[in-house]
């Protein structure tokens, strides 16, 4: 009749884990509001999308191999897209580094509309209606940036709206490393 | 004075719910009528003193008594009296003193409403209330005290967050506090089984009402949260996977099954320590879902001032009674025999199915929930689990669960005759897949397979819900509380799985920026930016837009949206305006100023979106109606054996 002390198990060894996160960050050790993507020094997922300028046209990852890329996860339902998108084209002219996108559950005439408008700082867009890649990457909600290196590790991530200041902080100093493939063998 | 008066009270009542406790499960346990006689008026005592300590901290509230820290922190001298005293329960320590006032007035109705009871049972009922009382009176006392003094007195207070100054957030915390609090009943009426070790019809039939009445509480709490998310926050959405949303929703999944179940334990004396294990679950979650807002071990919009000392209090007391419970529970549980036998269609299999189905609901979001922690605990790295997640899993079991209701309702227990209803469920399927279809291309002119099996899915379950009431209305036949009720619940279950599909399919959302004088077209109807003015209340000032819709050139209705920022706060926050339609919401909020006059607006169109709550409200009102049924009052004897049905006359 032990399976009848399961329950009690399972709940105690639940009580134990918040326990020992409780007193990690009463140390100071974890900082839940950092959330940071398991990703991070791993392989970037790899996708295999529609383009959203012509859906007979795929986006793959494996087509961008071999350079540093940033990803961004976008939609024209979201606020906070529009909030960083002006910041998003100014970074695409003056860094250099391509911009790949994820259109997110979105309608595709609105998100070429939302293009037209705003301007385009995107290599590519991949669009994603269904939203099956951005579980892949672990979005949250959108806005989503990653700093994906040469090797195709991901080397930092943003969540909420991307400004000038925050590329200067989390991604300039990673985009060295980025060009240079680094990240290779964590 | 009067905080040191409030603190004394809580002080007594402290006392009076451990004297509750004691003699009740102590009296219990060694048979003596007069320690158990002590119950039921030291529950009395416990609400009395409890409601003087809150009566208190309210009047720090109205008088601005900014010498209370807890006071100087949420109130303000500008604040409205309204929110004034929705500012008691405005942070954490007032809305733990909320929990106790509400699990005091539980406890004192259940110590009015069971003079029928076995007194054993009765004075292990409240003891068990009362062990929760002394271990949550303790918790406010030693770490939380809203009683606290701020030495020199602040001159005037931070100010109450803005997002909570709302008529739905004041209702909301009191009225998802009884769902949660009341779960407790549903526990110390299990724990006092298993103490006994004796488990009947009788039990079942007692803790029926209790579960309904907490179970509407929960339903109606979780309903305004959802309600008030839609139009203060600005985003337009209904429900966002928030861990406190799931929180609250756990308790519901299997507060939902519990419902179930007993009405299986009830009727035909099966599933008994299932039931049992249910409803130390249901209050287990509540109590998880306590410690997860207000230790800060999760991210969440509700932002409760965290504390780890608060936690871990509130993790000890939470490994107590659940662990406690639960190893009772694997003492006794297995002496409970249920004896009575069933075939594979009848209405427990149909239950049963509902239960298994309820729980996969609730274990997969807790398991969503809680996941980046284990991550985290194991150090496989940060993880957030988000909406994609959620709105994927859910559908798994709930789809097979609307299904199932729509035919379940029909089973008759111990073997059904499905085949007398067979042709009019068909019928009904089949009625119900033509008017999704017609519904979906002649009303939205569009639908993926999701969206007809969603409409068809709900439509099923409303006429499935009206069959019985209608036929006995017909043959001029009696219709129970607990008949009626079940259809309305079942009723509402069908509208809101339709409001959800047709939300979901056919919402509209733009984000535009517009000048005075220009205008957007969304499903149909033109928005008309007609500019902006300043606009003032007496604790905020803001931008006020007007937004006139026409469609087709007829004027439908003029929208104001406003932008608040509150002088104290400072923290801007947009209140939405909504043309509310029976068959679609048409929503604007304003957004950012982009100069020279533009101004970036949010425009949603949201069919359907009133199904949702209405649903909701309609399966609150079905399981109030439930929990009125007359043979809850008739009661009997405790040692009557499970009464055995008479086939469909007394289905619930």
């Amino acid at each position: 009749m032990w399976r009848y002390f399961l329950p009690a198990a399972l709940f105690l060894a639940l009580g134990l884990v918040l326990g020992y996160t409780l007193t990690r960050i009463d140390r100071g050790k974890l900082d839940v509001r950092e959330i940071q993507s398991p990703l991070l020094g791993k392989t970037a997922p790899a996708f295999r999308l529609p383009s959203l300028a012509d859906p007979s046209q795929t986006v793959d990852s494996h087509s961008l191999a071999g350079r540093a890329y940033v990803f961004n996860v976008w939609g024209t339902w979201c606020g906070g897209c529009r909030e960083e998108h002006a910041a998003l084209v100014a970074i695409a002219r003056q860094s250099g580094v391509p911009i790949v996108g994820l259109d997110w559950k979105d309608d595709r005439a609105l998100a070429l509309e939302w293009l037209q408008q705003l301007g385009n700082p995107y290599l590519t867009v991949a669009s994603d209606p269904e939203g099956r890649v951005a579980i892949d990457w672990g979005v949250y909600g959108a806005p989503e940036t990653f700093l994906v290196s040469a090797s195709g590790r991901v080397l930092a991530k943003h969540i909420g709206p991307l400004s000038e200041q925050v590329w200067q902080q989390k991604f300039v100093p990673q985009l060295g490393a980025a060009a240079a493939g680094a990240g290779a063998g964590s | 004075m009067i905080p040191e008066l409030g603190h004394f009270a809580l002080v007594l009542a402290l006392l009076l719910a451990l004297a509750q406790a004691f003699f009740g499960l102590v009296g219990a346990h060694r048979g003596r009528q007069a320690w158990m006689g002590i119950a039921a008026p030291a529950a009395a005592g416990v609400f009395v003193f409890v409601a003087l300590a809150f009566g208190c901290l309210t009047y720090a509230f109205v008088t601005h008594d900014f010498s209370v820290q807890y006071v100087a922190s949420t109130s303000n001298s500008a604040l409205p009296l309204m929110y004034r005293i929705a500012a008691v329960w405005g942070a954490h320590e007032g809305s733990v003193l909320l929990w106790i006032l509400i699990l005091a007035a539980w406890a004192l109705a259940v110590a009015a409403l069971s003079g029928s009871l076995p007194v054993a049972f009765r004075a292990r009922v409240l003891g068990v209330l009362g062990l929760i009382g002394v271990s949550f009176m303790s918790f406010i006392l030693a770490t939380s005290s809203p009683f606290a003094r701020l030495v020199p007195a602040a001159a005037d207070g931070a100010d109450l967050n803005p997002l909570l100054q709302d008529p739905a957030m004041a209702a909301h915390p009191p009225m998802l506090y009884m769902g949660y609090v009341g779960t407790s009943v549903a526990f110390a009426f299990a724990v006092a089984a298993l103490l006994s070790g004796r488990l009947d019809a009788g039990w079942a039939r007692w803790t029926r009402p209790w579960t309904n009445a907490a179970w509407v509480c929960l339903t109606l709490g979780i309903t305004l949260g959802s309600w008030w998310a839609y139009y203060v926050l600005g985003w337009g959405g209904w429900w966002f996977w928030d861990s406190v949303e799931n929180a609250s929703f756990m308790p519901w999944l299997v507060t939902t099954a519990l419902i179930h179940s007993l009405a299986v334990t009830e009727k035909r004396g099966l599933y008994k320590s299932w039931t049992l294990l249910l409803a130390i679950f249901a209050f287990s979650l509540s109590l998880l879902g306590t410690f997860l807002v207000r230790s800060g071990v999760l991210v969440s919009v509700h932002a409760f001032a965290s504390d780890p000392s608060r936690g871990m209090f509130i993790l000890a007391l939470l490994l107590f009674f659940i662990v406690g419970s639960l190893t009772l529970y694997a003492v006794r549980a297995p002496t409970l025999k249920s004896e009575a036998g069933f075939a594979i269609v009848s209405r427990e299999s149909f239950l049963l199915a509902n239960n298994a189905l309820l729980v996969a609901a609730a274990g997969l979001i807790l398991l969503g929930t809680l996941w980046p922690l284990f991550m985290d605990a194991f150090n496989l790295g940060k993880i957030s689990v988000g909406p994609p997640y959620f709105n994927s899993v859910f559908l798994v079991p709930t789809l097979p669960l609307v299904a199932l209701l729509g035919i379940g309702m029909h089973a008759s227990w111990k073997r059904a005759q499905l085949a007398g209803v067979r042709s009019r469920l068909l019928l009904l399927a089949g009625a119900a897949l033509v008017l999704a279809l017609v519904l979906a291309y002649a009303g939205y002119r569009a639908g993926s397979l999701m969206t007809i099996v969603g409409f068809t899915a709900g439509l099923f379950v409303m006429g499935s819900a009206l069959l019985e009431p209608v036929a006995r209305l017909r043959a001029h036949q009696s219709l129970s509380r607990a008949v009626l009720g079940m259809a309305i619940a079942h009723f509402g279950v069908g509208l809101f799985v339709v409001g959800v599909t047709g939300v979901q399919s056919y919402r509209i959302e733009k984000d535009v920026g517009l000048a005075p004088g220009e205008s957007v077209g969304v499903a149909g109807y033109d928005f008309r930016f007609l500019g902006t003015q300043p606009a003032v209340g007496p604790n905020w000032q803001g931008v006020e837009a007007r937004i006139a819709i026409t469609r087709a050139g007829a004027p439908v209705r003029e929208l104001s949206t406003q932008k608040r920022v509150y002088r104290v706060q400072q923290n801007p926050t947009t209140q939405a305006g909504i043309a509310v339609g029976w068959n679609r919401d048409l929503f604007v909020a304003l957004g950012e100023d982009l100069g020279a006059g533009k101004w970036s607006v949010r425009i949603q169109y949201k069919p359907l979106i009133r199904f949702i709550w209405l649903g909701a409200i309609l399966m609150a009102l079905g399981g109030g109606l439930a929990a009125l049924d007359r043979r809850y009052r008739a009661r009997r004897a405790a040692t009557e054996p499970a009464a055995v049905p008479a086939g469909a006359s007394e289905r619930i």
